[in-house]
């Protein structure tokens, strides 16, 4: 049990692991002694959870810790909605998902699931933290649009998937696949809570020595761009590695495309490239499915194409 | 008045901290608003010409089909009935880039069926010297379009009308207050701004755009500092009648030293004037006689008394230079037609200044139009750039929508702001620079400004350009 200490200053510091976080808003100061420890799950690590902890109410300030997240939003709201899109014959333009339902695993503040209700989807948002879930929650609950359309449970992947066989049409990993202990386990969950032919959607870290040097030691330790202590370099997932996961496991990988994040201007952009951040579109496949490769533009997307595996 | 520049500071509020950068408001909420309230997608606050136009554009975009939109206007429903025999005196110049604007969500179709007059030709001359310059587009197509204010109102309220479903308007409403909600928010206080009409009524909304005029409440609300000063000068506008019918597609600006003067085409027998001069004189001309208020319009017009030989004698010089390297381009100069009589209650005038924000957006906040950039008559270009403006926000409002963002957001509304202010900073400091180097008769002005403008009459792609810039 590692106890956290609050100062008046606002000065965290988290002892086992050395790490300092300043912040000069004005701030309660309280003391937190002890950690709940969540029972056993193959697929949460408690440790990563302890980090995500810090942060929960930190979510929602687009400028804040969690920027990057924001604004990865550009890329993989459209990512999602244009992927589901193909798999639909009709659909308005004003509300496209209307009518599918969408589990966010691993939602943390609500940033994936807000704007997918907001294109219509019914979207249920899990994560095994409840400060996160809270904020989530309250954070949904002044528009009354979303209010309706979103639900958030506490609890992890295993927790529901007796309930919840065969009910949703994506089923959305985004940043997450990085932090589960058995990512065999989690893909077989998400196989089972999927409907035939429904999309799994995953963005993740890959493996590489370049993640390695950008992504911990730039991003984390000199440039603060990520808190530090989020990524552990060894539980990177190479798409490689993903694909082989995903196709004994019931899926047929659709797309796979590397993202990058401009630090200084806070965008990110689609590139070939997948030795960093890549995302992961693969379908469900026990019903027969169609595999032909796209090539299409979205009707109002700009220049944004769904590129072929 | 004495012209100088002011910043308008934003009401401060005791207590209230100025937190970080971009923070819109000093005045936030302390507690909560009740829950049962309607929170609107969108609320426009003011109803003229700009701000009408973008609750249009957004009803009628079809990314917003299934969000709620409110429009504010302190005054009544501009529907006009039947259209007046008579002409307004307030008109404006429409470029093409406005007139696609206008007929993306069909009421270009309904100013057509109204009346408005395009022109293709624009002469604008100097009164200290014989340097002009003529703008047309090489195959004689429209330039421009001039259209009377209350026709494009009533255009736009019936556009406006045809989406009622989503916009839902307000007219005779005043804004009390405007509430922004703090940097830290915590489990209560809602995070949409707040707005309190004069009724009592109050409203949530997630976006809240200024499009009320260049005195505009929601800028001083939001903490945005307005770079502005008076200008020296009062527009006199008036409907006069020409003394013979003609063509009249032309518009006419001549450049006095008290002020640019321009006649714009309304119909083949009436044209409507725009005289900015000063303060005193304005006066003068609005009560003259009507007799010696028409000779005045055709003397500025047609004497030549400012002029000076030397002057005279360096543009002619040039001008032959010129037309050794370019024997065909003739700019040979013109008259306007001669005016017979004025419209008895049409004569008016109200002051000029020149206004701009030196921030369009802050968080859930957006300003478009005069609330935005306030800018002198001679160019035209005042509700032009507000309907750029329009143009832009859409669009990224648009793209925002189909991607589930929260509409308030700053990262889109900023790439507006950037989009924006680039355009309108250099018009404006264009036109005002125009207006102070055309009102001085200082002989080395005068020299710079005639050569100036003969050689960029001369010189075609550099009036291309121009033309294209401002026809935005």
């Amino acid at each position: 049990m590692t106890p956290w200490l609050f100062s008046d200053k606002g000065i965290m510091c988290l002892k086992s692991n050395n790490i300092i976080f300043a912040y000069s808003d004005k701030m309660k100061s309280y003391r937190y002694v002890g950690m709940r420890l969540y029972s056993t799950s193959k697929t949460v690590d408690p440790k990563e959870m302890k980090t995500f902890k810090a942060l929960a109410y930190k979510w929602w300030d687009e400028q804040g810790a969690y920027a990057p997240l924001h604004s990865m939003n550009d890329l993989r709201v459209p990512f999602i909605r244009d992927n589901l899109l193909k798999t639909v014959t009709n659909h308005q333009l004003e509300s496209p998902l209307s009518g599918m339902k969408i589990l966010d695993v691993g939602c943390g503040g609500g940033l994936l699931c807000e704007p997918l209700g907001r294109l219509g989807a019914l979207v249920t948002g899990i994560d095994p933290l409840n400060e996160n879930i809270k904020t989530a929650q309250q954070h949904k609950s002044f528009d009354p649009v979303l209010d309706k359309r979103i639900q958030y449970n506490a609890c992890s992947l295993e927790d529901i998937v007796e309930e919840t066989v065969e009910t949703f049409d994506a089923v959305v990993a985004s940043e997450v696949v990085e932090h589960v202990n058995d990512l065999e386990t989690f893909i077989q969950c998400c196989c089972q809570v999927l409907k035939p032919g429904g999309s799994l959607f995953i963005t993740t870290i890959n493996k590489t020595q370049l993640s390695y040097a950008l992504g911990i030691i730039f991003a984390e330790q000199i440039a603060g761009i990520v808190p530090k202590g989020t990524h552990t370099w060894e539980k990177f997932v190479s798409p490689e590695e993903l694909e082989s996961l995903l196709e004994p496991n019931g899926f047929l990988v659709q797309t796979i495309t590397g993202m990058l994040y401009n630090p200084f201007s806070g965008y990110w952009r689609w590139t070939e490239n997948t030795s960093l951040n890549y995302a992961a579109h693969a379908i469900k496949s026990s019903a027969p499915v169609e595999t032909e490769e796209h090539h299409t533009k979205t009707p109002g997307i700009d220049g944004q194409e769904a590129s072929q595996k | 008045m004495a012209a100088c520049a002011r910043l308008t500071r934003a009401l401060l509020v005791p207590g209230a901290t100025l937190g970080g950068p971009r923070l819109p408001g000093l005045r936030w909420l302390s507690g909560s608003v009740g829950p049962g309230q309607a929170v609107y997608d969108v609320v426009v606050a003011g109803g003229g010409m700009v701000g009408t136009a973008m609750a249009c554009a957004l009803g009628h975009n079809v990314h917003f089909r299934d969000k709620k939109i409110l429009l504010l206007e302190a005054g009544p429903n501009k529907v006009l009935g039947k259209l007046p025999a008579t002409y307004s005196n307030r008109v404006s110049s429409i470029t093409p880039g406005s007139a696609t604007l206008l007929s993306s969500f069909g009421a270009w179709d309904h100013i057509c069926n109204m009346r408005y007059k395009p022109f293709r030709r624009m002469q604008v001359w100097d009164a200290c010297s014989e340097a002009l310059i003529i703008f047309d587009k090489d195959d004689l197509d429209d330039m421009g379009y001039i259209v009377e204010n209350d026709v494009i109102m009533s255009a736009l309220a019936k556009q406006l009308d045809a989406v009622r479903d989503q916009v839902e308007v307000v007219y005779k409403s005043k804004v009390i207050s405007y509430t922004w909600p703090g940097p830290f928010l915590d489990a209560e206080t809602s995070p949409w701004v707040q707005i309190t009409l004069a009724n009592g009524r109050q409203l949530q909304t997630k976006l809240l755009i200024g499009a009320d005029g260049h005195n505009s409440g929601v800028r001083r609300a939001s903490g945005i500092q307005n770079v502005c000063w008076p200008y020296d000068q009062s527009a006199v506008v008036a409907t006069l009648h020409l003394s013979e019918p003609t063509d009249n597609n032309v518009a006419w600006q001549r450049f006095l030293p008290s002020g640019p003067i321009a006649l714009l085409p309304l119909s083949d027998t009436l044209s409507s004037l725009v005289w900015s001069t000063s303060h005193e004189h304005a006066a003068e001309l609005v009560s003259m006689e009507e007799e010696n208020f028409l000779d005045a319009i055709n003397s500025a017009f047609w004497s030549d008394a400012s002029h000076t030989d030397f002057i005279d004698s360096a543009g002619s010089v040039l001008q032959y230079a010129f037309t050794l390297l370019q024997p065909t381009n003739s700019s040979a100069r013109q008259l306007p037609p001669s005016v017979a009589k004025v419209d008895p209650k049409s004569r008016t005038l109200f002051p000029l200044g020149m206004g701009h924000a030196v921030e369009y957006v802050r968080p859930r906040v957006a300003l478009i139009g005069d609330a935005a950039h306030r800018v002198h008559p001679l160019a035209g270009q005042g509700v032009n750039m507000g309907f750029g403006d329009i143009s832009s926000l859409v669009r990224h409002l648009s793209r925002a929508a189909f991607n589930g963002k929260d509409l308030g957001s700053l990262s889109h509304l900023t790439e507006y702001e950037t989009e924006r202010q680039r355009h309108n900073v250099s018009l404006i400091a264009a036109t005002d620079l125009l207006k102070r180097l055309y009102s001085t008769t200082l002989s080395p002005l005068v020299l710079l400004r005639t050569w100036g403008l003969q050689t960029t009459n001369a010189v075609s792609p550099l009036k291309e350009q121009i033309m294209a810039f401002a026809s935005k």
